[in-house]
């Protein structure tokens, strides 16, 4: 099964809308893209489109949350972190029951090229510290994460969602739990730990290096914020060699609260791989194999940094 | 004198007009090679920039960096194939780059950059800010003496940002009269009509009201674009807005007709070919002579 991870989240926004009226969703001009148009569609009188202006959209949506409606902002995901301010201030700093859903994220938009690619989004939205940032892996993860954010979830989030398609990594009976890391492989040579369309790549390249001798464990970390220190700490102390693997840059990502959490209480090894430049404009799958986010990738960046540490 | 003016004028036109169809078979070209990217809005922009550079930017392409040049910023980034269509003309790089668009390694990226391409005056891509940069190179050129001018191209859609009324705003203030902006006003973006998405109007009344010099022309007319560019910069003490009405998708019947649906989808081979044919019949190139 491979679907773009913003399908089953308008899907499942638009059927949730149809029995809960405190939902109300609000999009930039991009509805078709970010598939909020399927709520618009089921749900019109709660859906504002306001056209071209994600700054106002993000503080009015933080406006309807105070007076108990549950908001869904939708763009690019570059064009609606970008609007830092409003998320921190309207949004965060009220507790506003908002999700900012970030479509398109990562080098995984292609052609378009580096202004319509989020590579710093997770970084500076995990500064936030009651803002929750998510990530789904496959189409399974995205719909209860959706299910969770409306159901349970009592605060400010980010949502970050796929473009491209990404193949299912979860077995049907699997059961999304909030800030708990999902260890898909077990392995005691390395760890590799992944998060939304680069999962799959993690599991076929532990499969490789499996098969020369290698074990190597993977985890989904679809919760980036808050992260499950414990979890990390765990996979320190089994192999004391970890790598992370995001489409996003290696700075300020998950690579980056892996480490902090690494060296706030398990000091082990971790290498990030993830973009270290500018996006650029190339098909998904070659910005992919560019930046080592496919199964190839993620195998060489692993022979390497064993090799590295001996 | 004047009349020579007059002829010169009525030449340029003409030369304007037989490029035309061809910087448009061009952009097709291009996306469909690219298999992505904005038919509608780069269509709907093409007079305006080829106006733009071939009327009245002071630029050298073989020396992109010239300090004293005139200025282009595309603020809608995504009609940058109208840009790439007459600078390839223009001898800034060679045609064949032409279809590379939006490929790996190509300088001619999806929206345009700065670093990647040299004759590139902003990097843009997100919509509004173009205006405000436009500002500070209005005023920095002032500081430095020069005379040269900057014509910044914006979209409807675009003009919802709230960034640009704050450029509206001081841009008045600081009496950038060295800025022209050309809006491309083709009534369509990606969510439906920009009357139904969020109405921008009454336009013209809003930029008076912030202190600009306001023309409002036919963008697809070159008489009327390049009588309006002489106005704009001849204006002093306020900065200028020319708003273009235009048609998304001009050229080509089956996009002037489905504006909306093609913002940002590429034609396919039968779809380019179907375009390029009607743009040829309506301009009475035949196909041999088209191919250059
Ligand atoms: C800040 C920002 N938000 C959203 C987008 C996505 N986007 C690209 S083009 C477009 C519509 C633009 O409409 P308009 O300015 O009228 O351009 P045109 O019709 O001339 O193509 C949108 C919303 C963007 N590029 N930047």
């Amino acid at each position: 099964m491979n679907r773009a991870t913003r399908d089953p989240f308008g899907e499942t926004l638009a059927r949730l809308g149809k029995t809960d009226e405190r939902i109300v969703v609000l999009d930039a001009d991009l509805s078709e893209s970010t598939r909020s148009a399927k709520f618009a569609e089921a749900c019109p009188e709660r859906f504002f489109e306001m056209g071209i202006q994600e700054a106002n959209m993000i503080s009015t949506a933080a406006g309807l949350a105070s007076t108990g409606k549950i908001a869904f902002c939708c763009s690019f995901s570059c064009f609606i972190t970008s609007r830092f301010d409003q998320i921190k201030v309207s949004v965060a700093y009220n507790n506003a029951r908002v999700t900012i859903v970030g479509t398109h994220a990562g080098c995984g938009v292609g052609p378009d090229g580096y202004t319509q690619m989020a590579l710093e989004d997770v970084a500076m939205l995990r500064t936030l510290p009651n803002l929750a940032v998510l990530q789904p892996a496959d189409d399974l993860e995205t719909t209860q994460i959706v299910e969770y954010l409306i159901g349970q979830h009592d605060g400010p989030a980010f949502l970050r969602l796929t473009r491209q398609k990404v193949p299912r990594v979860h077995h049907e009976n699997y059961r999304f739990a909030y800030g708990r890391a999902d260890r898909l492989r077990e392995g005691s040579d390395l760890a590799i730990i992944g998060t939304g369309a680069t999962v799959h790549a993690a599991l076929a390249a532990a499969s490789r290096l499996g098969d020369e001798g290698i074990s190597a464990s993977v985890t989904n970390i679809h919760t980036i914020s808050p992260l499950d220190q414990d979890a990390i700490g765990q996979l320190a102390a089994e192999t004391g060699k970890l790598m992370t693997v995001e489409d996003h840059s290696v700075i300020g990502g998950l690579g980056g609260a892996v480490c902090e959490a690494l060296a706030a209480t398990h000091p082990a090894m971790c290498h990030r791989v993830g973009l270290r430049e500018f996006g650029e404009s190339g098909s998904p799958e070659e910005l992919f194999a560019k930046h080592h986010l496919d199964a190839e990738g993620v195998y060489r960046e692993a022979k390497s940094f064993l090799e590295r540490l001996g | 004198m004047g009349s020579d003016k007059a002829t010169d004028r009525e030449r340029l036109v003409a030369q304007l007009e037989a490029k035309a169809p061809r910087y448009r078979v061009d952009i097709l070209e291009m996306l469909c090679e690219a298999e992505s990217g904005h038919p509608g809005g780069s269509l709907s922009a093409i007079d305006l920039v080829s106006a733009i550079y071939h009327y009245k930017l002071r630029h050298r392409p073989d020396d992109p960096l010239w300090a004293d040049r005139d200025r282009f910023i595309m603020s809608k980034g995504h009609g940058v194939p109208a840009q790439y269509a007459v600078m390839s003309d223009l001898g800034y790089f060679e045609r064949d780059k032409l279809w590379t668009l939006r490929k790996l390694g190509s300088p001619l990226q999806g929206h345009p950059c700065t670093h990647w391409l040299a004759g590139i005056d902003a990097s843009t891509g997100s919509l509004g800010q173009g205006l405000s940069v436009a500002q500070g190179v209005g005023i920095g050129l002032r500081l430095s003496r020069s005379k040269a001018h900057v014509y910044c191209l914006m979209g409807d859609g675009e003009t919802q940002e709230g960034q640009v009324w704050e450029a509206a705003m001081s841009m008045a203030k600081y009496r950038v009269d060295n800025v022209t902006v050309i809006l491309d006003y083709n009534k369509a973006q990606i969510d439906g009509l920009t009357r139904d998405v969020m109405d921008i109007e009454p336009l013209a009344d809003k930029w008076r009201a912030f202190g600009w010099h306001v023309q409002t022309i036919d963008g697809h007319d070159y008489r009327q674009i390049l009588a309006a560019l002489d106005q704009a910069a001849a204006v002093q003490g306020q900065p200028s807005y020319i708003i273009a009405h235009t048609i998304k998708g001009k050229g080509v019947s089956f996009m002037e007709q489905n504006p909306v649906s093609w913002h940002g989808v590429s034609p396919n081979r039968e779809d380019t070919d179907r375009a390029i044919a009607e743009i040829r019949k309506r301009a009475g190139i035949d196909a041999k002579e088209a191919v250059r």
